[in-house]
């Protein structure tokens, strides 16, 4: 949010010496883990709970998900990269490693797409079970989360390229960089919990 | 959220307006002073209007197998007025003030973030008029406050579906309204306000913003899982296919409960600043009020099972919970001591800000101990979804949390309004509360003692109650009078001509009062530095020899405004329309979530494009 | 002075919470008719003194403070300007808490000990329908003479032994309708409570809560839902029914027999009878929801009507009417929902003779 410089100046002198933006995003952050905390503790719950199929070990295609896993991981170290050069003010390789970012991204989130497509043609839709209802609205609610980071990247990529950004465009790449580590974070976490612990055999 | 810092003074999509004055200038406004007016007034005329659903509940409770609402009316009368006096009144009637005060008493021109303040108000007052446009479309939400499913999920109407939405939205707008006065406090005080120099109001304000920054996201998600199981077939809360009911429950308590102190917590900071100034002695154990505050926050998370101790959790949680739920009144205990010991040996004056503040604590007290006998949980049994839990809450939060927010009304009105509401009329106003408030819910506790459930839209006479239930409209309708009375007031108040005799009425003790009435636009021409606790009562006494204080005299200040000045210009973001445009997408998606994807498409795109005009807009109008 | 006034008046309320609970009241907490309920009372008197001293104390301190200590016309120093005082902050955080330290070691106990579940006790399942209750008995001795030797089933009267401590198993049932598998539609959770028996327990989905209780004297007492289950929560009412040894081993005999045949010279039974189960090609919607003890009727989404006449027509329809006569039940047969907006019982459009004939068939059903 742009207001923190009334004063145009590069960083304006806060009570914590740290800038508004970054307290706000953190805070923002950990209101996230809570909205996760929420949404993964309602999965775990409902693990095996299911009264009817399709179950997690007929549908998942692990080396599939593994493999968009490691493409949204990747994007984090393209994040880092992007970074770097924002500090070294060579913007061009700023904008070409955030571009890349979001395409990791994209791949992630198309990947999301076909995944849910083909659950979807194996019989398990949002309504089937508590596993299509959990699984659905879990990695759904994750998915919208890295399409707004790609909107979020895109933006900083046309920004900087319309010369819009502030001098010092390292900082609003360090932000978004924040949220974009924190999304990945997260799906460690969902790739853990969903995919990689095994289910518990459904009962009968 | 993030989007760029400052930029060079370049174009917009648009031009940023300028207008400062003017109809027009109340929708692009970015001023925390106009933002918190804006929360006020909406505040206050939600309040009304769930006062008018309170008096039908009354009414219609009146006598008994009463024919004046049928089932379907009352409940949703009665799930409205919980929804609106919660989430519509006490919440943003909160923000007002955090909005109008923090940053006066922390020695700041404007929240750290105005366009994203201003995008808190516009997503509040949608969502509480796509709430109550239920009421047109289909009939409003009708499972309770707390909606409970499978009654709320399963509950043919459309309201539930609503409840899920306009709740949602107005959680957006509080959650970034937190994130926002969160870091106003941590990050914007002025030179020498350290933490432990901050009004007790400030500190509870940050409580507060820390409590709705953890809270909501979980009332988010449940929210979400009700919608998905209303709009899209899912199972969350449906036992058919083998879901839980009670993880609703577990969710939405572990909201709830903070959302309790959320509520609560504002007024304790208002009392905390009114007592002092009325017996003119500075806060009894100021770190203790603060920290029992803090513990208050902390321990608030730990208590929400409280609320479901005859769910049937099993004598363990039951005994965990009722035990945590006896610790948080310790805390509470601290600061009412301390409150009386504020007023003990002091010079008080009963102004009418002081009548509520006491009137605050008094009641509040009985709505404490009600709630202890709540902790003693084979008690509760008896006393859980009747009229005694609803006397309770009342007297916490009527009697805490409402007393309060009339008292700060009245102690603020000077400084925003620059005119003084009649104090004949205010004292009137506080009598005729503080009998109507204990005649309405006094007799609850009777009420639910004597078997009467929470809820039931009519009883027979064979319960014996009638005669306490017409005492208790009786009083229902003595607080409308009492309403009415501050109403007149305010409005006979306001056509007086501008300007106070003295600008600090008062004697006031906190930064805020060290400005105008009402303060320009930048607040404070010079940052102030600030030396101590009430920092503007040390600025205006000494203690002579003898260790009396006398006053210094005027323009002979011990600190004179040692500001550090950097430029002469005082550069205020001008205003902006896009926090308005961000907000009107968010009740277009969620029409577009009752009827069509058409719309939540239109909905996005709205957001989206104001976002965007945002982040591209310059910070000043060139 | 001035805050006399409000002083007086909540110690009124405190006293009048204390005393003058009606004894006339019948869901009076106060006025309890069982050990479960009494010891539920004991706890909240018990907790009512240290409270009532907290009130007087806390109270009465504003109350004294404000008198003492307000301003006066020819006051002009400014008060002792005191900051605190640590060792009053450390007195008013220990006593409060040993106080309340000291409540909860009888109300632990006693969440522990209403926790417990006697192997001996007569076991009832309870089943909360939008928006009436059925009751089962489902010890052995308590099987029916016929058929399949179910468990006894009454609906909205719960008939107990004086004295006997009765083990409820509350479910919650669907809203009526179910679906072929005999899944209800779906389940809410309601809430059981007879006041001057036993404090509530939820009823919730897929859960099985327990009451233990029993009545001391042989009596009714009235309960009703307490958590919102919908439209008609209010009205979700039942009575618990006492009864001395004889009376109860009366009733039991006769729950046990299948439901009265009315004979071939009561006209008006016989045809309503033939109304109710449809023998004629007229009627017979009622057999899809009610059952009826040993014969074709077994409809289990709405109330058991064996033995109606004997145990449920003091409480139907959620014990809605002030005079239980055949009036009620003729105005509840002619529109369910002008009775009881939102009832699952449709109108099923009956001339008033047809209305006539039922209600003689239903109160044969002794």
């Amino acid at each position: 949010m742009a207001e923190t410089t009334v004063h145009a100046a590069p960083v304006e002198r806060t009570s914590t010496g740290l800038p508004s933006v970054k307290l706000a995003m953190w805070l923002f952050l950990a209101s996230e883990c809570l909205l996760f905390g929420a949404l993964i503790t309602t999965y775990v719950l409902y693990r095996g709970a299911s009264t009817t199929g399709p179950y997690p070990n007929e549908i998942f295609d692990i080396r599939y998900t593994s493999v968009s896993s490691f493409v949204l991981l990747a994007s984090s170290l393209t994040m880092v990269l992007s970074l770097t050069a924002a500090e070294q003010r060579d913007f061009a390789r700023m904008r070409l490693w955030l571009v890349a970012t979001a395409m990791l991204g994209l791949t992630f989130v198309g990947g999301q797409v076909y995944e849910f497509t083909s659950f979807y043609h194996e019989g398990l839709t949002i309504k089937s079970n508590l596993f299509g209802t959990t699984f659905y609205v879990l990695t759904g609610f994750h998915g919208v989360h890295v399409t707004v980071g790609i909107l979020m990247l895109l933006s900083l990529v046309g920004m900087s390229w319309a010369g819009r950004l502030p001098d010092d465009q390292a900082f609003p790449v360090e932000m978004v960089g924040l949220y974009w580590h924190f999304v990945d974070i997260v799906w460690i976490v969902i790739f853990t919990v969903v995919y990689l612990i095994p289910q518990a055999k459904p009962a009968g | 959220m993030v989007t760029a810092t400052s930029v060079p003074a370049r174009r917009g999509i648009i031009r940023r307006p300028t207008a400062i004055t003017g109809w027009w200038s109340w929708f692009t406004t970015v001023d925390h002073k106009k933002i918190g007016l804006l929360y006020g007034f909406s505040a206050f005329a939600f309040f009304l209007i769930g006062g008018i659903e309170a008096l039908l509940i009354r009414s219609q409770l009146a006598k008994p197998d009463n024919t004046l609402l049928n089932a379907d009316q009352y409940n949703q009368i009665f799930t409205m007025h919980g929804i609106t006096m919660i989430f519509l009144f006490v919440m943003p009637m909160s923000a007002a003030f955090f909005n109008y005060l923090i940053p006066l008493m922390i020695g700041a021109r404007d929240v750290a973030f105005p366009r994203l303040n201003a995008f808190s108000f516009w997503v509040f007052i949608l969502g509480g008029l796509f709430l109550y446009s239920s009421w047109f479309l289909g009939g409003a939400p009708n499972g309770g406050w707390f909606g409970y499913p499978p009654n709320s999920t399963t509950d043919p109407s459309i309201g539930m579906t609503f409840y899920a939405l306009g709740l949602v939205i107005t959680g957006i707008a509080s959650s970034a309204g937190a994130i926002n006065l969160a870091v106003t406090v941590v990050n914007m005080r002025a030179p020498g306000m350290t933490l432990f120099r901050m009004p007790v109001f400030v500190w509870m304000g940050l409580v507060v913003q820390f409590l709705l920054a953890f809270a909501l996201p979980i009332i988010t998600v449940a929210l979400f899982e009700m919608l998905f199981d209303r709009r899209w077939g899912t199972h969350f809360f449906d036992p058919t296919a083998g879901g839980q009911p009670l993880l609703w429950q577990n969710l939405f308590w572990l909201f709830g409960h903070p959302e309790v102190y959320i509520l609560i917590l504002p007024a304790f900071g208002i009392i905390s600043e009114i007592l002092p100034v009325f017996s003119r002695k500075p806060l009894f154990g100021y770190q203790f009020v603060v920290f029992s505050g803090i513990a208050i926050g902390f321990i608030g998370f730990g208590v929400w099972a409280h609320h479901m101790f005859a769910v049937g959790l099993g004598p363990v949680a039951n005994t965990a919970f009722g035990i945590t739920t006896a610790i948080i009144a310790v805390p509470t205990g601290i600061k009412i001591f301390n409150w009386m010991g504020t007023m003990y040996k002091g010079d008080i004056h009963f102004d009418s800000p002081m009548l509520f503040a006491v009137g605050a604590v008094a009641m509040f007290v009985i709505g404490g101990l009600s709630g202890v006998t709540h902790a003693v949980v084979p008690s509760d049994y008896q006393q859980t979804d009747t009229y005694y839990i609803v006397a309770h809450f009342h007297y916490v939060l009527f009697g805490g949390a409402v007393f309060g927010l009339f008292g700060a009304m009245y102690y603020w009105w000077p400084k925003v309004f620059a005119r003084q509401l009649d104090e004949l009329w205010g004292k009137v106003q506080f009598w005729i509360l503080l009998v109507g408030f204990n005649l309405a819910f006094g007799p609850m506790h009777i009420l639910g003692l004597g078997g009467m459930i929470r809820r039931e839209y009519t009883y027979p006479a064979s319960l014996g109650l009638t005669f306490w239930n017409q005492v208790s409209t009786v009083g229902a309708f003595l607080i409308a009078l009492s309403v009415l009375v501050f109403t007149v007031n305010a409005v006979k108040t306001q056509r007086k001509t501008k300007g106070l005799a003295d600008e600090d009425p008062w004697d006031a003790r906190t930064l805020e009062w060290t400005t105008s009435c009402p303060p320009p636009i930048y607040n404070f021409e010079e940052i102030p530095v600030v030396h101590s606790v009430d920092e503007f009562w040390h600025r205006k006494y000494v203690e002579d020899r003898e260790g009396r204080l006398v006053r210094v005299p005027a323009g002979a200040s011990d600190h004179p405004a040692d500001g550090h000045t950097e430029g002469h210009a005082i550069h205020l973001p001008s205003p902006s329309f896009w926090p308005l445009v961000a907000s009107v997408g968010l009740p277009v998606i969620a029409y577009g979530v009752l009827y069509s994807w058409w719309l939540v498409g239109a909905g996005a795109l709205v957001t989206v494009v104001g976002f965007m005009g945002w982040a591209m807009e310059p910070p000043v109008a060139e | 002075m001035r805050r006399t006034r409000w002083w007086i008046l909540a110690l009124l309320a405190l006293t009048v919470v204390l005393v003058a609970c009606s004894k006339t009241a019948p869901q009076n907490t106060m006025n309890p008719a069982g050990p479960t309920a009494q010891t539920e009372k004991n706890l909240l008197v018990l907790v009512l003194w240290p409270a009532a001293a907290v009130f007087i104390v806390v109270e009465g301190g504003i109350l004294l403070i404000s008198i003492r200590f307000r301003h006066r016309k020819d006051r002009d120093r400014m008060p002792p300007q005191i900051h605190g005082n640590t060792r009053l902050e450390i007195g008013w955080t220990i006593a409060p808490a040993i106080v309340l330290a000291v409540i909860m070691v009888p109300t632990v106990s006693t969440i522990w000990q209403l926790a417990r579940q006697p192997a001996d006790a007569m076991q009832i399942t309870v089943e909360g329908y939008q928006w009436w209750w059925g009751f089962k008995y489902t010890d052995p001795d308590m099987a029916v003479s016929y058929g399949d030797r179910d468990a006894i089933v009454t609906a909205d009267v719960l008939v107990i032994p004086t004295g006997r401590t009765i083990d409820l198993s509350l479910t919650s049932l669907g809203g009526g309708a179910h679906s072929t598998s005999g899944v209800p539609d779906h389940e809410v959770i309601h809430s059981f409570w007879a006041p001057r028996l036993f404090g509530k327990q939820d009823v919730v989905p897929g859960e099985t809560n327990h009451i233990v209780f029993s009545a001391d004297e042989p009596g009714t007492y009235s309960g009703q839902c307490a958590e919102f289950c919908g439209l008609q929560h209010g009205k979700m009412k039942f009575q618990i029914r006492a009864l001395d040894e004889t009376e109860w081993q009366r009733w039991v005999a006769n729950e046990k027999d299948p439901a009265v045949k009315p004979t071939s010279d009561e006209l008006a039974q016989q045809q309503g009878m033939d109304l109710f189960f449809g023998t004629n090609g007229v009627g017979g919607q009622c057999i899809q929801c009610h059952a009826v003890g040993g014969t074709n009727a077994t409809g289990t989404a709405a109330p058991n009507l064996t033995h109606f006449a004997a145990t449920t027509h003091e409480c139907f329809a959620g014990c809605d009417f002030a005079t239980v006569d055949e009036a009620a039940l003729k105005a509840w047969l002619r529109d369910p929902n002008a009775v009881k907006l939102g009832a699952k019982m449709p109108d099923y459009g009956l001339t008033e003779q047809q209305i006539d004939a039922l209600v003689a068939y239903l109160y044969s059903l002794k």
